[in-house]
């Protein structure tokens, strides 16, 4: 069972009951890559737990925890009585992290790339057909 | 805050016994009462609303006792239930009249909405009324005069899917001010497993649990995987339940002694939903 909303003009959320992933991670998820991609701008407002629980129709605490772990993260802050906001500043060594991430599996599938026989302009060629047929948008 | 609070509780209905009970639900959330048919919970529900009094202890509604406040809790409690307590004679609107009266609260504008929404009609006699219907009925009449406390026993048992998806979508919006409290019974729970914050589970008369929905997710694992990996005892004592047949085994058990002694790469393992919970606990005893 799916459900979709938009919260806040530049905010889109769904959760998946039947994914297997629990709520709190998707929802976790989802409000992190908008953040690190600036589709959340920093010191943007997000909805207040009770109303997002609410347009989602999930339980409050839920919603609490995925807030909490992303404050956890230095993603958010939350000033009580004001609610929670995008914070700017992790925002960058995030980033980076992922990036390094990025590298260690390109280096990997250069490994097997190799391994399997391909050069250089193989690996070359095959990204360019796969990014073109999916992602040139 | 608490809601309700049962402290040194204890019950005999017949053959069942509830002993000496502690526990709360606390106010501003939506808490899910489970377990399987004959586990206690509309004894429990039924002790909530003070339908039956406890042989020792007390249950505590909004901090105050039932001995000395009877009227005014009463008041503050909108009470659904799963079975025919209006008069079948009647209409709606006739029933509501007398309902009403029984309210300084009613909020008419309130009901009528909900009418309206629900698509209930006024004129209609209530044993002329489907079980969805009744049960329709009783919640917008529970909601017309505003409670602190919407307790509801097996709502959605009798009802489609359209309906239910409607309930989840008023009970949200009812704790939404953070002060408002929400109980309800079910042994539907695929939608306790959307919109309930905090879990009561009760097994034979015993608690079994009492914590939030998110905690009780996290304490198991769903293992699964093939037959053969449970001739090694090490690894069937740790199931709390379990269930076997010729092409694997599937069983729950504590993510803590699953973490402790993986079984390697011939098992998958999963988050179970509360209906695994129930199953494989239920299984264990």
């Amino acid at each position: 069972m799916y459900s979709i909303v938009k919260v806040v003009m530049s905010m889109h959320l769904s959760v998946s009951l039947t994914s297997g992933e629990p709520i709190y991670l998707q929802l976790k998820e989802q409000i992190k890559n908008q953040i690190l991609s600036g589709e959340l701008q920093e010191n943007e407002l997000l909805p207040s737990i009770r109303n997002l629980a609410q347009s989602l129709k999930i339980s409050v605490i839920t919603t609490k925890r995925a807030y909490d772990d992303l404050e956890q993260e230095g993603l958010v802050t939350s000033v009580s009585g004001k609610g929670t906001y995008v914070s700017g500043t992790n925002k960058e060594s995030i980033r980076e992290i992922k990036y390094r991430e990025l590298e260690e599996q390109m280096k990997k599938i250069i490994k097997e790339s190799q391994a399997l026989g391909l050069n250089r302009q193989d690996l070359t060629n095959l990204l360019t057909i796969l990014y073109g047929e999916e992602n040139e948008a | 805050m608490n809601a309700i609070e049962f402290r040194q509780f204890s019950k005999r209905n017949g053959q069942f016994l509830l002993n000496d009970l502690n526990f709360e639900i606390q106010s501003g959330y939506i808490t899910g009462l489970i377990g399987p048919n004959g586990s206690g919970k509309t004894t429990l529900i039924r002790s909530i609303m003070n339908l039956l009094r406890p042989d020792q202890g007390e249950v505590l509604i909004f901090g105050q006792s039932y001995a000395t406040g009877e009227r005014e809790i009463k008041r503050r409690i909108g009470f659904v239930y799963d079975e025919d307590f209006f008069y079948n004679h009647l209409t709606i609107r006739e029933m509501k009249k007398i309902i009403s009266s029984f309210y300084p609260s009613w909020n008419e504008l309130i009901f009528q909405q909900h009418l309206h929404d629900f698509e209930l009609p006024e004129r209609r006699k209530i044993r002329d009324l489907s079980k969805g219907m009744k049960m329709k009925f009783s919640l917008a009449a529970a909601l017309a005069h505003e409670p602190d406390l919407l307790i509801m026993d097996e709502p959605t048992s009798g009802l489609d899917p359209v309906f239910r998806w409607k309930i989840l979508a008023i009970l949200s919006e009812f704790i939404q001010d953070g002060k408002r409290t929400v109980l309800f019974s079910t042994h539907i729970s695929a939608d306790l497993e959307r919109v309930a914050d905090y879990i009561v589970y009760f097994q034979k008369g015993q608690l079994k649990f009492c914590g939030s929905k998110e905690e009780l997710l996290d304490v198991y694992v769903l293992v699964k995987g093939p037959s053969n990996l449970l001739q090694m005892s090490r690894y069937k004592d740790k199931f709390m339940g379990l269930q076997q047949s010729s092409l694997g085994f599937e069983g729950l058990m504590m993510r803590q002694s699953y973490d402790d002694h993986p079984f390697g790469n011939q098992v998958t393992v999963e988050k179970p939903s509360l209906d695994d919970i129930l199953v494989f606990t239920q299984e264990g005893q």
